[in-house]
Formats: structure tokens, sequence, C-alpha cells
């Protein structure tokens, strides 16, 4: 917008330069753009069109045997798995999202003596990420009866130290005004949290709620270690189960890969404004 | 905002009274303490239970003849310790990880700022172009792995590389059973990028929006335009704060990877002669729910944990995490 009030020749080379970036964009944008489409395409295809000598850009016709094959597979049923994954994915986002919030304002507003032990005691759990405790995590899962449970499936994931330093940062900002007036309004702590912080950062929460249901739907270890029954596994279990089989039937893996990434491309397709805009509520900037 | 304020409501609650007298400080605030132990407790017991308790057991488990249970077994000492060091699979896998943090690492730092830069460039089509790069961080490793294990770098002429390649006149390579020269970590670096490339250069990009304009146009009216300097001069340096989160971030990641290896390299997993890429991860799965020995997978974790935390306070400490977080 200020580009108008620079000189004639600066704005003409910062015109070129700006021609510039859209090529490298275009050309960054095939590598990031390609994998969607492959796997499109080889959803698509027959297994013989896959393993062909030359390589073609659209299958010879579209074949969906793919899909009702990875439907039909009965060693790793995909609707089952599309289930679990949903099951694991509706919980744990509002959960954890909610969990991380509550704490994270206790540990921002409420001034009691707790509250900077309590943060010390959360932030520290960050430092030793979830991927790398899975090994103790299962025991203790396991002696307390988890394993091939719903519950040893959802609950160890619900606690994120990460969410609870950002919703801090967040509480830390929300102005003492407001609580001030709900106090004057009769509000308790709790009610101030309820009524007025809790509904500010609907942002936040919907940001954070978002990237939790990707990370958990996503998500491989857990579900691989505590889910040895194929009742309880993931999509991502199944997938990885025929993945690494002896067999491949290529077009049903790949089509039973696009059921699992499309639901959550159409989430993440609507969601990511919230996303960004959550990422810089939080003051991440530092 | 619902809320309403004015003199009306100035004596509605105890919340007005003059402030107490300094001795009466000292008087404990139930209130608040029942309010902050309500909102903290799920999530303390979740932790410590999950994480705290886990974490001793998994310690004291470390030092057990813990073979086909996870109950505390005989006392082994400092054995699952030695065996584990003894182990080369463990200690290839610990130099293997260093390796693949120092190449990844940097890779996708440089690669996500340099598009967080060239997004924020863009005019029009900035949504479009971030949505893009963005896009793959919705994706899961398991689905990744597929699709550049059997599509992108699968051994068939067919397969996107293998086509490449054909232009230059090469022939079809298998890239993921390459050891010698190590083409399969092509295929591992990649894929990593691909997912994660995408969160981080969001996360330089929420750091740009707080630069203030007024800085760029002030350099330029000094004569330092040029992209570059006002770059180096400006951009990068008010963006400190979000390069070290992000270099923390994905140091923490590298060294949790598990994911695509166990998908990509599957041959190699159960000790097979397969390409020499396990992570500690991948060892300590196959340690402890493959062979069942949960005091030698304990103490593997133990170890591996220790690594992470040793690398976490050393690089906060050269870079100085935390030294502008207010309190």
């Amino acid at each position: 917008m200020n580009d108008d009030r620079l000189p004639r020749r600066r704005a003409g080379r910062i015109g070129r330069a700006r021609i510039g970036s859209y090529l490298a964009a275009v050309v960054f944008a095939v590598p990031f753009l390609l994998p969607f489409y492959l796997l499109l395409r080889n959803s698509l295809m027959t297994q013989t069109e896959l393993g062909a000598l030359e390589w073609r850009w659209w299958p010879e016709r579209i074949d969906l045997t793919g899909f009702t094959d990875a439907f039909a597979n009965s060693s790793a049923p995909l609707g089952r798995a599309l289930l679990n994954s949903a099951l694991v994915a509706i919980v744990s986002a509002p959960v954890s999202t909610l969990l991380a919030s509550m704490a994270g304002y206790a540990v921002a507003r409420i001034r009691v003596a707790a509250a900077r032990p309590v943060f010390l005691l959360v932030v520290a759990t960050m430092m030793v990420p979830g991927a790398a405790t899975f090994v103790p995590t299962f025991v203790v899962v396991g002696s307390l009866g988890g394993v091939n449970t719903l519950w040893g499936l959802i609950v160890p994931g619900l606690f994120n130290a990460l969410a609870v330093l950002l919703f801090r940062g967040f509480y830390l900002r929300f102005p003492q005004e407001i609580e001030d007036a709900g106090r004057i309004d009769g509000l308790g702590h709790l009610g101030v949290y309820l009524r007025l912080a809790l509904p500010n950062s609907a942002g936040l929460l919907a940001a954070l709620g978002v990237l939790s249901f990707i990370e958990h739907w996503n998500s491989f270890l857990w579900p691989l270690v505590i889910g040895q029954d194929p009742a309880l596994w993931t999509v991502q279990v199944a997938m990885s189960t025929n993945l690494t089989a002896q067999a491949i039937n290529l077009p049903a893996l790949f089509a039973s890969a696009v059921v699992s990434v499309l639901p959550l491309a159409l989430v993440f397709l609507v969601a990511q404004r919230w996303i960004v805009r959550g990422i810089m509520a939080t003051g991440i900037k530092g | 905002m619902s809320v309403r304020t004015g003199p009306l409501q100035a004596d509605a609650g105890p919340a007005v009274r003059p402030a107490p007298a300094p001795p009466r400080r000292r008087r404990v605030d139930w209130s608040a303490w029942r309010a902050f132990a309500l909102l903290t407790a799920p999530l303390l017991v979740g932790l410590l239970l999950f994480k705290y308790v886990a974490m001793g057991w998994g310690l004291l488990l470390s030092f057990s003849n813990a073979r086909g249970t996870i109950a505390l077994g005989d006392w082994a000492g400092l054995e699952n310790y030695r065996t584990l060091f003894g182990d080369p699979r463990f200690r290839t896998s610990l130099s293997m990880i260093v390796v693949f943090t120092l190449v990844i690492v940097p890779l996708t730092f440089a690669i996500a700022l340099g598009l967080a830069v060239l997004v924020n460039r863009l005019r029009r089509g900035r949504a479009l172009f971030r949505t893009t790069f963005f896009l793959p961080a919705a994706v899961s490793y398991v689905v990744a792995s597929l699709i550049w294990k059997m599509s992108l770098f699968s051994g068939v002429p067919s397969s996107a590389a293998n086509s490449l390649a054909a232009l230059f006149g090469q022939e079809p390579t298998a890239w993921i059973a390459t050891v010698d020269p190590p083409l399969y970590w092509i295929v591992l670096i990649t894929v990593r990028l691909w997912l994660q490339i995408g969160l981080y250069m969001i996360l330089f990009l929420a750091g740009m929006q707080e630069i203030p304009g007024e800085l760029y146009e002030a350099a330029r009216v000094d004569g330092a335009a040029g992209e570059w300097r006002l770059f180096r001069h400006i951009t990068f340096p008010l963006l400190r704060n979000t390069s070290v989160a992000v270099t923390l971030l994905l140091v923490i990641a590298a060294f949790q990877a598990f994911d695509e290896f166990y998908n990509l390299l599957s041959t190699g997993l159960a000790g097979a002669p397969g390409p020499d890429g396990r992570p500690p991860l991948v060892y300590l799965y196959d340690v402890s729910l493959v062979q069942q020995d949960y005091g030698l997978g304990s103490a593997g974790a133990f170890v591996v944990t220790l690594l992470i935390v040793l690398v976490t306070l050393v690089q906060g400490r050269l870079v100085g995490f935390g030294r502008g977080d207010g309190e």
C-alpha cells in the first residue's frame, strides 16, 4: 500500500521482485501438491497400472475397486478403524483442550502460593515429550489394566503441557479490567473463568482444538502400542499393518489413505484460519 | 462484554470493600485455593500418573529383570544398562538420530523461514499459497510413508522419482533399499520436510506479523533497501524468539522420530539386515513390545529421555530460551 509513495524506479524494481516471488511460489507449490495428487491418482488405479513401466498422469479408467476392497478387507477392517479414530479424536480434542485451558487460566490468573510450583511441574513434563516415554506409560497403563481398552487408548493423551503454556500466555494478556468488572458483579474465580475468560478464548480454543484433533487422528505410536487387538486399531494402525504386510493390495491401501485423509483435510481447510489466528494470539513470538 | 459496571453495582459484593489491613493479607484465600484446585486437578492428576509415576516406575523397572512382565521383577542392578550400551543396535540408533537431527533441523528451519518470507511478500493469493504449504500438516506420517514408499520413491520405473531420473537417462533405482550410498535418506528426509515445514512456516509468519512495518519504511528511507539487507538487519534479528522456539520444537520432534522409520524401513525392524536406520524409539519399540523385555526397554527409555532433556537444556542455555519471558 505504501509502495505508491516510493520513487518510481524503486517501485519498478519491487514490482519485478514480486513477479519473481510468484514464480518461486508456484515452483515450490509443485512438490507440496504432487504427493496429494499421487495419493488420489493411485487410489483410482489398478494394481497392474501401479506397477507399470511408464509414468501415467491419469488412470486409464477410473477404477473404484480399491475403495470397495479397502472396506471389504477383513484382516484390518477399515470401517471399524475409522470409527475408533473418530472416537479417539472427537473425545480427545475438546477434553484435552479444555483441561489445558482450565489449568492455563489457573496458573496465569489465580494468585495462590501453589501457582508457580504447579506451573513448573507442568512445564517440566514438556521437556520429556510423550513419544519418548511410551515404554513407562505403557507399563503404568498396562498395570492398571488398560492394554486393549478404549480408555487406555484415549486417557494418557489428554494431558498437553504445551497447550497449558499457550493458554497461560493468552490468559496473562487477558485484561484485568474485565476480571475486575466480573468480580464487582459478584463472580468468583470460577465464575470469571467460565463466564468471561473461557468465552473470550474461543479463538484459541478452536485453534488448539483443531490441532489436537489432527494430532490425535494422525497419532500412530501410542495406538500401535496399546491396541494390540485389531478391534481397537485406529485407521493409522490398520493402514500401517497393511503397508508392512507380505502381500499388499496397493489400490485398496491408497483408497483407505484417501478415506482417512479426506475428512481431516476438509476440517483443516475450513479451520486453518483459526489455527493461524490462534497461533498469533498465543504470542508465540515470545 | 455483557458485564455491566457502574456506581449502582459498586457495593454489590465484598470484592470492593476497602483493602484489608496488611496483617490480614496472610489469611489464606480459600475461595482462590478451591478454584485453583478445581481447575488444575484433572490435568495434574493425569500428568502425575502418566508422566511422573510412569517415569519413576520406569526407572525402577530399568534396574529390574523384567522379561515378559511389567511387574517389578528381581533386582538386576545395572545389568540392563550394560546390555543396552553393549548392543551395537542401540549405539548406532543414537548416532543415527544425532545425524538425522543435524540434517533435518537446519533444512526445515531454512525452508520454512524462506517460504514464510516468500508468502509474506505475496499480496494477492497469500492465503492460497499459505494453505498449499500448510496442507501437508493435516496428513499422517503413515499416509505420507505410504505415498513415499509405494509411489513417489518406489522402485518401479513408473514412480515419480524414477520417471524424473529417466529424463536424465538414469536407470530405475530402489530408493529405500539402497544403503550404499544411503539413498534411503533422501526418502526419510523429504517425507519429514513435506509434513512439518508448513507448521513452522506458520510460526515464522506469525512472528513476522509482529514486526512493525515502519521499521522497513525507515530502513528504505535510510537507503538500506535491498531485500536481502532488510531481511538480514530487520526480519531475522526480530524473529529471534520465534527462531529459538522453532529450533527447540524441531530438535525434540527429530529425537522422537518413529512413525516414518517404522513404516518406511520395516525390513530393518526386527533386527533383519535392513537399512541401518533405526532411530532409538524404533529400537525401544522392538525391545519392549516385540521382545517383551520391559527392563531393557525402560532403561533405554530413560537414556533417551535423559538425552532429550539434556539437549533441550543445553540448547536453552545456549540460545537463552525464556530470557524475554516476562515472568
